[in-house]
């Protein structure tokens, strides 16, 4: 090949010339592309590269007037017929169910406050995510235990008027709960002093396990049907860990020969993550993920939620093997979140803040439109698409949105 | 060129547009003033059958009898819009629709005065920023004027006359009471509207109103406009007797119990009575407005039929808005059965000859074409390339079925007639398929009228559409302008819809028998004579034939050769085919299997073409190389030509499928019987183990998931080892292997499935358990959790089920239709409401997204303003390629 070969340098130089251009992505790419081939490069074959680079990028643009929207609905809408129903689907084969499909999807778009499956990602940091014991020892710490998990049983002796609270030990110390934890539990909740603190080796039920038996009395002049609440009370007396984690699993994943460990959680509390970093360490706060993303708008911001949105969705429809190009799930993101709040795709939502009436009567709740806006002699702009074709007029999309008009002959 | 006679004359039609609608409430002036008289007799007809002057019926409220003239305005049905009434209600009645807004007015007003129960200092403060600053104001309106009335119904003292106010409380539906300290007493309409109409404009415009457009008054209603009868009409039924329309019921309700209690109050009667015929009325009035109120019995007819009021009529799918207003229905439309047809254009659709004949494209008569549509309108409306209409330059139609002497007429067409001609070969027509769910879903066709009676088009185009032949029936409109037309053609022609916005791909292409046929052709072993190469190129108007690549004993051609004469020059391209194998370390182009495809400079060098490569749906296939790299015309011609050539070949070749050609060898059927024995003993030792608690327990499960995953995973694991078994023996030329293989029809699994073992059955992703306590069928022991007891199908199709196994199978089945027929409705409501959230959003000049009310939602689309349609499987520019193109295929190896 002839011509002068060009330096790594000069090809930077010139490639960022056309940021102005081109897109970030496509700019990487091109730089990646071509450093690759640099020693066949020439001047002119680089100019050449360039220039059509640039050319099929213009010709790629959208053009103003396309309805983007309604494109957008239907490559996310059409997909939707042809999912599987099946919402649960077992996440690496043995352990948390999700939900996902169709059923998912829904709940992505209806923006419901906690999604049926709550589910949290938590990596670790560098240090720990090798250590398999490590990442076990955060799993015991974060995951929440109530009085609940340790229990083997809890009764109430009426003739003593107490409240008998039998410890599983074996579950305590598997959990890694102490009786001092307990004692100082039931303390802060102030259900009464333990009176009495008596280990047994055998259960009322006559088998063998070793259990601590503790008698609380109760507090005086309980009405009986408050002592169901009291019962309820006491189990759900937190030990430790962080609310809303009911079970915490470590995972094992092998990449580049590496076997590193993280967490699934099932429940979702990242505020609660966030704000004990201190008392977990090994957790890499830049890596807790969950699938709430009401949660994820309240606590990280709008434009978090933003790509939760489109990283839900996309993991959606990858997981049935459907093909959607970003573009039309970042557009359906935008529109939820455009507001600084997220809001559903639907009456309670969205449509429903429409600035036309004619356009709300015509989705849902028709009547309640049309009263409302006559009481309070609103307007309708007919700016949209349905609100025209109400009317019988072009829509204002497309080919419909030009509004010069040529004049004949001249006059 | 002929003589021009008459005058060709451009003529602009009004361009107005409609720039806004405004609600309001009616006053009751208002209501007087477009009323053309008062309404009073509860009856419709004069026993003669004549209408009733004072009756709802009336003349003067429009006609809707062909024989009778409107009494206002004089005309006949068609012209007559028909004109409201009134009626003068003896005692004022509430509007059911308003009585949330007139509760929330009469607790934030005083009873006294009528003012806002705000200071007057903050009054004040609002109707300031109203004034001087309007916009901030229309901004500010929602959030801040449900406080301030919040606020105000909560105050208990008037800031601005001192009265001490009383809790309003509502009853639902209508009713009002006062709760005062001497306990509640209700409040009657005329009490309510006295009130209401004390509020000054001025603190109700503070309140989010605008009193131009709505008094709170008109909310209490004193006149009710009865609706002209075009919009109630009745109908005669066969037996001569007339049924009248729901709503002419209801008015007739309305004027009885109206004039009674008028009698009543002239005659002085007591308050009881009057109170009792007043409650009456406001129930007739409600369900006039609203039958579905909650608390009112729904109004009903003597049959006992629920009545269909005014809320009915708009709400709802089948209601004014969803129903009429934005779904319309359209002329020169037909509909029929579709069927294939491998030799029309992916762009044409065949069309019967008798819905061409029915069809029609209005011509406009031209020097140029005036002695063509001459022709046609002799030929007149029973022959096939002929005219159905006229329109003459004064707008008269002349229906040539009632045209005596064709040629007299079609001699006096001159320029400035209108032929509306028979559709004929080459228009254009929308071609559509419920249900829409994309853009691809209604595409434009170029005409190609055919005999017989049903729709055919091109196999390539069924995926867009979704279409089959198993009686599937399709739509066609015909544009009737020019400018229609013109974007037809540009915009939804075939063709240019190849590539998806979906992906970036294409979603026609090659189905089935064309992947086969490809399959088939491009197969290492495939050999051609010269007559047959002749006879496939030809049919894509080829007649270059390449050179033979063996001469002796007989001039051969691989169809590897055929193909390539069909690649365009220039094409560089590699792919791994769908029959991949997916070794562990791929050869590349020296596949042992051949499904390494290497197309150089349009030269099919290696790989067999199968689904991957032609396939519809099928992003960064040969078939997409072609159409973004050659352009959609090329992309045209391959489907319309190469893909016929392939169809045509599977036809020489020809193929069948047998029961043999899933029949496995003693050896296999030995092996595959010991795999599922195996299998069958793992899972008895696992139930073992269970039973003897010593099954280690998996995190997060209880034993009993445990055992169920566990087994779950030895049949499942059992099914596929058997499949593997089974496509080692099957016969490499078995043709249910090679249709799987291609891609063309079925799967590796279908085909076990056939040969080996069905396989566990499931519902709800759980081995079957279900209609018998602890046991699926009384066959079984209670508890029994072997493989056969829940659900396991040892047999193989081929085999035949025993009759355990065929209910299970048919359990599995049910379940899998029983979720589609949910999953259509699911995900119908979810795609109505995606595109009614975001049908509003276009791609401006300055290149952002906006809303209908021009709210922002993008800055650039997609973050890179890319059309997903115009891109390369998502990409913009496909770089790799574009430096291939500049330093040639060599520089990247």
């Amino acid at each position: 090949m002839r011509g002068r070969k060009i330096t790594l340098n000069t090809l930077k130089e010139k490639i960022q010339q056309l940021s102005s251009e081109l897109p970030d992505s496509i700019i990487k790419e091109l730089e990646r592309e071509l450093t690759k081939v640099l020693d066949k490069l020439t001047a002119s074959s680089l100019e050449k590269i360039t220039s059509e680079v640039v050319r099929q990028y213009r010709e790629a643009m959208v053009e103003p007037g396309e309805a983007v929207g309604t494109v957008g609905a239907q490559s996310i809408g059409e997909p939707g017929t042809q999912m599987t129903l099946r919402t649960f689907h077992f996440a690496g084969i043995r352990e948390l169910n999700i939900t996902l499909g169709l059923p998912r999807l829904i709940e992505i778009l209806d923006a419901k406050r906690v999604p049926s499956t709550p589910l949290m990602r938590i990596e670790l940091d560098e240090k720990t995510r090798y250590d398999k014991a490590k990442a076990e020892e955060l799993a015991r710490k974060i995951q929440h235990i109530t009085l609940e998990n340790v229990a083997h049983s809890i009764s109430i002796d009426f003739g003593q008027q107490l409240v008998l609270l039998r410890l599983d030990e074996e579950l305590m110390k598997d959990k890694r709960v102490t009786l001092e934890m307990v004692l100082n539990a039931l303390n802060k909740h102030k259900v009464g002093a333990v009176e009495e603190i008596v280990e047994r080796e055998e259960t009322p039920e006559g088998t063998k396990k070793k259990i601590i038996e503790l008698a609380i009395p109760l507090p005086e002049a309980v009405e009986i049907t408050k002592l169901v609440k009291l019962r309820q009370k006491i189990l759900n007396i937190k030990l430790k860990g962080i609310k809303g984690l009911k079970r915490v699993v470590v995972k094992e994943v092998v990449r580049g020969g590496e076997t590193f460990y993280y967490l699934e959680v099932e429940g979702s509390n990242l505020q609660g993550i966030l704000n004990n970093l201190d008392e977990l360490e090994g957790i890499d706060p830049t890596k807790v993920m969950t699938n709430n993303i009401n949660e994820i708008a309240s606590v990280l911001g709008i434009e978090a939620a933003r790509n939760a949105i489109i990283n839900e969705m996309t993991n959606v429809l990858r997981e049935q093997g459907l093909d959607v190009d970003v573009r039309h799930i970042m557009l359906v993101a935008d529109l939820m979140t455009m507001t600084g709040k997220v809001r559903q795709i639907g009456r309670h939502g969205v449509s429903g803040e429409k600035a036309s009436v004619l356009a709300r009567a015509a989705f849902e709740v028709t009547t309640k439109h049309l009263l409302e806006a006559s009481v309070r002699g609103e307007e309708d702009p007919l700016t949209g698409v349905i609100e025209n074709v109400v009317i019988g007029q072009l829509i204002p999309l497309g080919s419909g949105m030009v509004e010069l008009r040529v004049r004949h002959g001249g006059r | 060129m002929p003589q021009v006679k008459g005058e060709v004359k451009v003529i602009f039609a009004p361009s107005k547009k409609i720039k806004g609608i405004t609600f309001g409430l009616l006053s009751p002036d208002a209501i007087r003033k477009m009323s053309v008289g008062s309404i009073i007799t509860p009856d419709t007809y004069e026993e003669d059958g004549t209408p009733i002057d004072t009756g709802p019926m009336s003349l003067r409220l429009g006609t809707i009898d062909p024989t009778q003239k409107c009494k206002t305005c004089g005309n006949r049905v068609g012209q007559c819009p028909g004109h409201f009434g009134h009626i003068e209600l003896a005692k004022p009645v509430v509007h059911v629709g308003f009585v949330k807004v007139i509760h929330q007015l009469l607790d934030a007003t005083c009873q006294k005065c009528g003012r806002l129960l705000i200071a007057e200092e903050e009054i004040a403060k609002m109707r300031q920023m109203m004034k001087e600053r309007p916009r901030l104001w229309s901004i500010l309106k929602p959030k801040v004027v449900p406080k301030v009335v919040k606020k105000a119904m909560k105050t208990m003292e008037c800031p601005h006359c001192g009265e001490e106010q009383s809790k309003v409380k509502l009853e639902r539906p209508t009713t009002f009471y006062e709760k005062t300290k001497t306990g509640e007493r209700r409040i009657t309409p005329d009490v309510i509207r006295a009130r209401l109409e004390k509020i000054p404009d001025e603190d109700y415009e503070v309140m989010g109103f605008n009193p131009k457009l709505s008094r709170p008054e008109w909310m209490v209603l004193t006149v009710l406009p009865v609706p002209p009868v075009t919009v109630r009409p009745s109908i005669t039924l066969e037996t001569g007797l007339r049924s009248e329309d729901d709503l002419t019921h209801k008015v007739v309700d309305i004027i009885r119990i109206n004039e009674r209690l008028k009698e009543q109050i002239d005659m002085g009667a007591p308050m009881a009575i009057i109170e009792e015929l007043w409650d009456l009325l406001q129930y007739h009035v409600t369900t006039y407005f609203d039958n579905e109120v909650s608390g009112v019995p729904p109004a009903r007819h003597r049959s006992g039929r629920v009545l269909r009021t005014l809320a009915q009529r708009l709400k709802g799918k089948e209601g004014r808005f969803r129903s009429s207003l934005s779904g319309k229905r359209v002329d020169f439309s037909a509909r029929t059965v579709i069927s294939p047809d491998p030799n029309l254009s992916i762009n044409e659709v065949g069309v019967p000859v008798d819905v061409a004949k029915t069809l029609t494209v209005p011509e406009k008569v031209t020097p140029w074409n005036i002695d063509e549509l001459r022709e046609l309108v002799i030929r007149g409306p029973y022959e096939h390339p002929g005219a159905n209409y006229i329109v003459r330059p004064d707008g008269r139609r002349i229906d040539l079925r009632y045209v005596k002497d064709r040629k007299v007429v079609a001699d006096v067409l001159a320029p400035g007639y209108i032929v509306e001609r028979h559709v004929r070969d080459g228009d254009v027509a929308l071609f559509n398929r419920q249900p829409s769910l994309h853009r691809m879903s209604i595409m434009a066709h170029k005409v190609r009228v055919l005999p017989y009676k049903t729709f055919r088009l091109n196999l390539c185009v069924c995926p867009p559409y979704n279409a089959d032949f198993d009686g599937d029936e399709m739509n066609l409109h015909v544009p009737q302008s020019e400018e229609a037309r013109a974007e037809a053609l540009t915009l939804m022609l075939v063709e240019q819809q190849i590539l998806s916005p979906r992906y970036g791909g294409p979603i026609i292409g090659g189905t089935q028998d064309y992947i086969l046929g490809a399959y088939l052709l491009s197969h290492k072993t495939t050999t051609l004579e010269r007559e047959e190469v002749e006879r496939l190129l030809f049919m894509c108007g080829k007649t270059d034939i390449p050179r033979p690549v063996i001469l002796k004993p007989k001039e051969l051609w691989t169809g590897k050769q055929v193909i390539s004469a069909l690649l365009p020059q220039g094409l560089n391209y590699t792919l791994k085919a769908s029959s991949c194998r997916k070794c562990r370390e791929c050869t590349k182009s020296e596949c042992p299997h051949d499904a390494y495809v290497v197309v150089s400079n349009g030269e099919l060098v290696a790989g067999l073409i199968d689904k991957k490569s032609i396939g519809a749906g099928e992003p960064e296939s040969l078939f997409h190389r072609i159409v973004k790299d050659f352009g959609i015309a090329a992309g045209s011609w391959f489907l319309d030509n190469a893909l016929k050539l392939f169809l045509n070949y599977a036809f020489m070749h020809g193929f069948s499928m047998s029961i043999d050609d899933k029949r496995l060898p003693e050896e296999a059927i030995k092996e595959i019987e010991d795999a599922l024995k195996k299998a069958e003993d793992k899972v008895s030792r696992l139930i073992e183990k269970y039973k003897r608690r010593e099954l280690e327990q998996l995190p997060v499960k209880t034993l009993e998931e445990t055992l169920e995953t566990m087994i779950h995973e030895v049949l499942s694991n059992a099914r596929d080892e058997v499949g593997k078994i089974a496509a080692k023996y099957l016969k490499p030329t078995s043709r249910a292997l090679i249709m799987a293989r291609s891609g063309s029809r079925g799967s590796i699994l279908n085909l076990t499935q056939m040969a080996a073992a069905v396989g566990q059955q499931t519902v709800r992703g759980e081995r079957i358990l279900r209609g018998y306590f602890e046991r699926a069928l009384p066959h079984f022991k209670k508890g029994d959790l072997g493989a056969i007891a829940r659900g396991f199908v040892y047999s193989s199709f081929k085999k035949g089920l025993s009759p355990l196994e065929f209910f299970f199978h048919a359990m599995g089945g049910r379940e899998g239709l029983v979720d589609t027929a949910v999953r259509t409705s699911q995900s119908g409501y979810m795609q109505r409401r995606l595109i009614n959230a975001l049908q509003d959003l276009h791609v401006e000049y300055d290149g952002t997204v906006r809303t209908a009310d021009d709210k922002v939602v993008q800055l650039k689309y997609g973050e890179d303003g890319v059309d997903p349609s115009k891109s390369d499987h998502g990409k913009a520019v496909n770089i790799a390629k574009t430096i291939e193109k500049v330093l040639g295929v060599a520089a990247l190896e």
